[in-house]
């Protein structure tokens, strides 16, 4: 990547990398927040300005960084006149902003906070005019969205902030959803998603089918971030930001997005007749309309905010005209009303800073009490106007002079003369700004005493109008930029030449026209509001709020009939649907003729199959009670064991048959708790549905099953096979497997295993610290109770039981490598001999002699199975990897060690601290429901027994 | 044989899923139980069926095996369908004792909050 590449890398992580700081730097202060949010601005400044000489002179920076290619998307960006413009916008007026919001905000107010979102929202814009991957412009626009989202509705505490904040989003991530439509059609005409390789096949998204649907879909995205009528609402509403906000997002930067799209994609899409009907005659409406609300609005921010949307509409409007002159035009007017009107947002800031209000029917005077700002904000304002010597008239004669030899609907006048009445609008408000706010006579009711703010606060639009005079004064200063800037626009190496005096041309006239009448019109303003208040005008918000009540309504009804709160509903919809989609599957594919020839049934299979036949039957019909259901159940689970041992999966009918013992031990902790029988409430119609659905799932796996099991297939196991002994040392294939081929596996499985355990604690613990405590403790499970718990029978053999059952359990850990058995199952076995002490001597008793806490047994089993994974890498191995060797002691046989047992042991530890926490838990809510503690292993203790009856 | 297979999964999804849609908490655990053995036969039987063939090495000489793979799959499977159960059975018995009903479905009374939306 070239020297210039990295360069723009940097610029456009700057903001990003910068966002990091002021949250952080607040800490030290309003003032190093301010300063820590401006460096990072400074530094992509001036790195675009040492990218800006080459740029100035035609040549195009470009970076580019595969990110996802096989999606097209890359991470490539390039700097042209046209993103030097708007990046040098972006950087410039931020760091403008930076230092009026220092001022401007108060004490109250989160500041690190707002420079955060700032700089997010300076990233993303940035990214937007330097993007060359529409993909990555996609990302970068929703991105402008949503911080500005967040910077509208940065006072959470106004319901009005709120309220824009979210019209804002609505409207312009609805466009945003549009144009993603819009740019992935263009990116398939143009066989690639990269902006540079579009602006090439121009001519080919012309000529396509789908160009106007694409047009529509971007043009949507475009229109709704530019505010063009009638998406022109939000902005208004998104006056509820902070004042910096307005002046930066909402006249400076991310309104123009949508001019800038427009722009960007002009030498692609403009040219044609669909483009100039759509854009030019919606920049127009929106240019008259714009202005003649804004001429009416008494809060000073509307006014500008509606001032902002007609003159994004004259934008547009240029653009739409597709000529090359007309686009010269549009980029000079971007340059000049980015001056006057973030300036103008900043003197409506300060006046609404120092006088607490911004009704303009409050103000008026104000020249001799604010000096500086009257002055600021009536340069700023003439320029808006279009008076000669200020820059604004320049770029408005462009605009004249271009309109005045524009058709529309082949009629030359109807162009010049909206054109010249929406210029005429725009002197009337403009001046009404200068002549309602500061001039007239002084009043003596303002809210609070007007006074010039501070010099950091006007320092900013002071230094922008001046820019404002230079322009005007000295048009051909800014030749070089519009230069670079419109021929990046067009395509076309331009040499527009900006000058004052044009000679006596119609544009002449009609700017004449429009200073007088606008003059005029100042005059008859409260004339013409009276009339304009009793007009019937369409509420914008009220109509966009009934469309999201109406929309909210409908989702509402959708959700409330599929989402009812129902389980059982959504099950029986999910299942229904899946069996459908897999008869769909079947029925739309072939099957291939069975290979396999069936096995013959044994006769006792036959009986054993009838017997889980009828036992699921059976947990069907009977499952009202409980009880016998649970029995019912521990039938079909040993019934499978015996399955899995007589089709040659031992392991699995050992893991299968101590899990089934610990299952059934730990329903019926619970149904201790809960009742006993289940009500028969479902109507005959509601089981009948269920019992189609249920056939159907059955049925549909059934076939399933059968399809595949007489057909064969191609294993990927032979390697399994061929290496378990060789490989991993051992020759039980399925616990290799286990434990040294998936080991990776096997280490997340227990960890999940664990973190059940632990989830099933911590739920003990909630539980026994809310309302179910007070339940429990009220319950009478009484009746329940044996009358001899703990019968000394049982007490014994368990006792006896225990160290065979230890023993069982080590020989199954043991030999699990190479016989059946392992981890898994040695778990198992020794938690159910520790169960039955448990039920046989007494949670208490056998807590007592408890040394080792199972979460600490959870987490052990964990390390160590970690650790023997980490240990590999101590080999220069991979994770995991095994190493075994055989060692003979005398007189034992020749055994073997492989580090796969310590990870088998990890494996062991962890099944067993599961599955003790989970049955110690259900068991601790018994001791609380009032289960009383045994000291002694036996309720009834024999030794004692002399003494009893001498005492009865 | 295979038929035999074939209709014990399909018998046990048919139970499990009947059951699953009951409007009690316990029969609805019992349902995912018969769901798990339909689904852990069900992956086991991919790897086809055998009888002795067990895959454990012989000694021996040459012998077939059957398909360890699914074995191993499902070996994890059925044990961490125990932890599932298990916390699905604290689920069900912590609302059971925090609401006194164990009933799995909200029901229009109980499930809207004062301002309208869900709880």
């Amino acid at each position: 990547m070239s020297h210039g590449g990295t360069l723009l890398f940097l610029i456009s992580l700057m903001p990003f990398i910068g966002a990091l700081l002021p949250g952080i730097m607040i800490r030290a202060g309003r003032n190093v927040c301010a300063i820590s949010t401006a460096i990072p601005t400074l530094i992509a400044l001036t790195m675009l300005m040492v990218l800006a000489p080459g740029v100035m002179r035609g040549e195009v920076v470009q970076a580019n960084i595969e990110w996802l290619p096989q999606l097209g998307l890359s991470a490539s960006f390039f700097l042209d006149g046209l993103g030097l413009l708007f990046a040098a916008m972006i950087l410039g007026v931020g760091l403008l902003i930076t230092l009026y919001a220092r001022f401007y905000l108060s004490g109250d107010d989160p500041m690190g906070q707002f420079f955060t979102f700032l700089l997010l929202f300076q990233g993303a814009m940035l990214g937007i005019v330097i993007s060359d991957n529409i993909l990555l412009l996609l990302i970068f626009w929703e991105l402008t969205s949503l911080s500005s989202f967040l910077l509208i509705g940065y006072w959470k505490h106004l319901p009005e902030g709120r309220q824009g904040a979210r019209m804002a989003l609505a409207v312009t991530g609805a466009g945003g959803l549009a144009m993603i439509g819009g740019m992935l059609i263009l990116g398939n005409i143009a066989g690639s998603y990269n902006l540079t390789d579009i602006l090439r096949a121009g001519d080919a998204i012309r000529a396509s089918d789908w160009y106007l649907t694409a047009l529509i879909l971007i043009l949507l995205g475009a229109f709704t971030k530019s505010a063009q009528f009638p998406f022109h609402f939000w902005l208004p509403h998104a006056m509820a930001a902070p004042t910096p906000v307005s002046a930066y997002l909402h006249s400076a930067t991310m309104v123009k997005a949508g001019v800038f799209l427009m722009a960007r994609m002009w030498p692609v899409l403009s040219g044609t007749d669909a483009w100039f009907c759509i854009v030019a005659t919606t920049g127009l409406v929106t240019m008259v309309v714009g202005a003649l609300i804004a001429l009416f609005k008494d809060d000073l921010k509307a006014l500008l905010a509606f001032s902002t949307v007609s003159h994004l509409g004259l934008l547009t409007m240029l653009l739409g005209f597709g000529t090359t002159a007309a686009a010269v035009a549009a980029v000079f007017h971007i340059i000049n009303h980015l001056t006057f009107k973030a300036a103008l947002f900043m003197t409506a800031g300060i006046v609404d800073h120092e006088v607490h209000t911004r009704d303009i029917k409050r103000l008026g005077g104000l020249r001799h009490l604010m000096p500086i700002t009257f002055v600021v904000g009536t340069v700023a304002a003439l320029s808006m106007a279009g008076i000669p010597l200020f820059n604004g008239f320049l770029s408005k004669e462009m605009m004249l002079e271009e309109a005045s030899h524009t058709d529309w609907w082949n009629s030359p006048y109807v162009v010049p003369v909206l054109a010249t009445i929406g210029a005429l609008l725009s002197v009337a408000y403009s001046l009404r700004f200068i002549f309602h706010v500061f001039l007239g006579p002084v009043r003596d009711d303002y809210p609070a005493t007007p006074h010039d703010p501070p010099f950091g606060m006007w320092a900013a639009p002071a230094l922008l109008v001046t820019l404002v005079i230079i322009i005007g004064v000295a048009p051909f200063l800014a030749d070089g930029i519009v230069t670079a800037a419109a021929s990046a626009v067009t395509g076309q190496d331009l040499h527009p030449h900006l000058k004052i005096w044009h000679g006596v041309t119609p544009a002449l006239w009609m700017s004449i026209i429009a200073v007088a009448g606008g003059a005029v019109l100042l005059m008859q303003h409260g004339a013409l509001e009276k009339i304009w208040n009793t007009l019937p005008r369409p509420e914008a918000k009220a109509i966009f709020d009934r469309l999201v009540a109406v929309l909210v309504a409908t989702t509402r009804a959708i959700t409330d009939v599929s989402h009812n709160g129902a389980v059982s509903r959504y099950l029986a919809i999910f299942t229904t649907t899946s069996v459908f989609l897999g008869y769909f599957a079947y029925t739309s594919s072939g099957l291939s003729a069975p290979t396999r020839e069936m096995l013959p049934v044994a006769p006792v299979i036959a009986v054993g199959w009838l017997m889980l036949i009828v036992a699921t039957a059976s947990v069907v019909v009977m499952h009202h009670y409980r009880f016998r259901a649970l029995v019912l159940i521990g039938i079909i689970g040993l019934s499978i064991s015996a399955g899995f041992a007589y089709l040659s999966a031992p392991d699995l009918a050992l893991t299968q048959i101590s899990v089934e013992t610990v299952t059934i031990m730990l329903l019926l902790l619970a149904l201790h708790f809960m009742p006993k029988s289940t009500p028969k409430e479902s109507s005959a119609g509601l089981r009948a549905r269920d019992g189609v659905i249920a056939l159907g799932a059955g049925g549909g796996v059934a076939a399933l099953a059968h399809a595949f099991l007489i057909r064969d297939i191609e294993t990927i196991s032979d390697y399994h096979i061929a290496n378990s002994y060789e490989g991993g040392g051992g020759t039980n294939v399925v616990n290799v497997i286990l434990v040294d081929f998936r080991g990776y596996d096997t280490f997340g499985e227990i960890i999940v295993l664990g973190i059940a355990g632990l989830v099933i604690y911590a739920m003990m613990h909630a539980l026994l610290d809310g309302p179910a405590a007070r339940r429990l403790k009220n319950a009478d499970y009484d009746n329940d109770r044996s009358r001899d718990r703990h019968p000394m029978m049982m007490v014994v053999v368990t006792r006896v039981l225990m160290p065979i059952a230890l023993v069982v359990g080590l020989y199954i850990f043991l030999r699990g490598h190479n016989e059946p058995g392992g981890g898994f199952v040695a778990g198992l076995v020794v938690a159910i001999a520790l169960l039955m002490q448990y039920m046989a001597s007494g949670f208490a008793w056998t807590q007592e002699r408890k040394k080792i806490e199972y979460h600490t047994m959870i987490g052990l089993g964990v390390v160590i199975a970690g650790l023997t994974g980490v240990g590999s890498w101590l080999a220069g191995a991979p994770f995991l990897t095994s190493s075994y060797t055989y060692v003979h002691l005398p007189p034992i046989e020749e055994f073997e060690l492989a580090t796969a047992m310590l990870f088998d042991l990890g494996v062991f530890l962890t099944v067993l601290g599961a599955v003790m926490l989970m049955l110690y838990s259900l068991s601790r809510i018994a001791r609380f429901a009032g289960a009383t503690v045994n000291v002694t292993p036996m309720d009834y203790d024999p030794s004692q027994q002399d003494q009893e009856e001498a005492k009865g | 044989m295979e038929l035999i297979i074939s209709s014990s999964i399909g018998v046990l999804t048919a139970g499990g899923v009947y059951l699953l849609l009951r409007l009690r908490t316990f029969p609805v655990i019992l349902g995912l139980a018969l769901l798990s053995y339909a689904v852990n036969v069900f992956l086991f039987a991919s790897g086809r069926l055998a009888i002795d063939q067990s895959p454990i090495l012989s000694k021996y000489g040459e012998a077939t095996y059957t398909d360890p793979l699914p074995q191993a799959l499902v070996l994890t499977a059925i044990v961490i369908s125990f932890g599932m159960t298990a916390v699905l059975v604290m689920i069900g018995l912590g609302a059971f004792l925090e609401a006194d009903s164990d009933r799995i479905d909200i029901t229009a009374d109980d499930g809207e909050t004062e301002d309208g939306g869900r709880a």
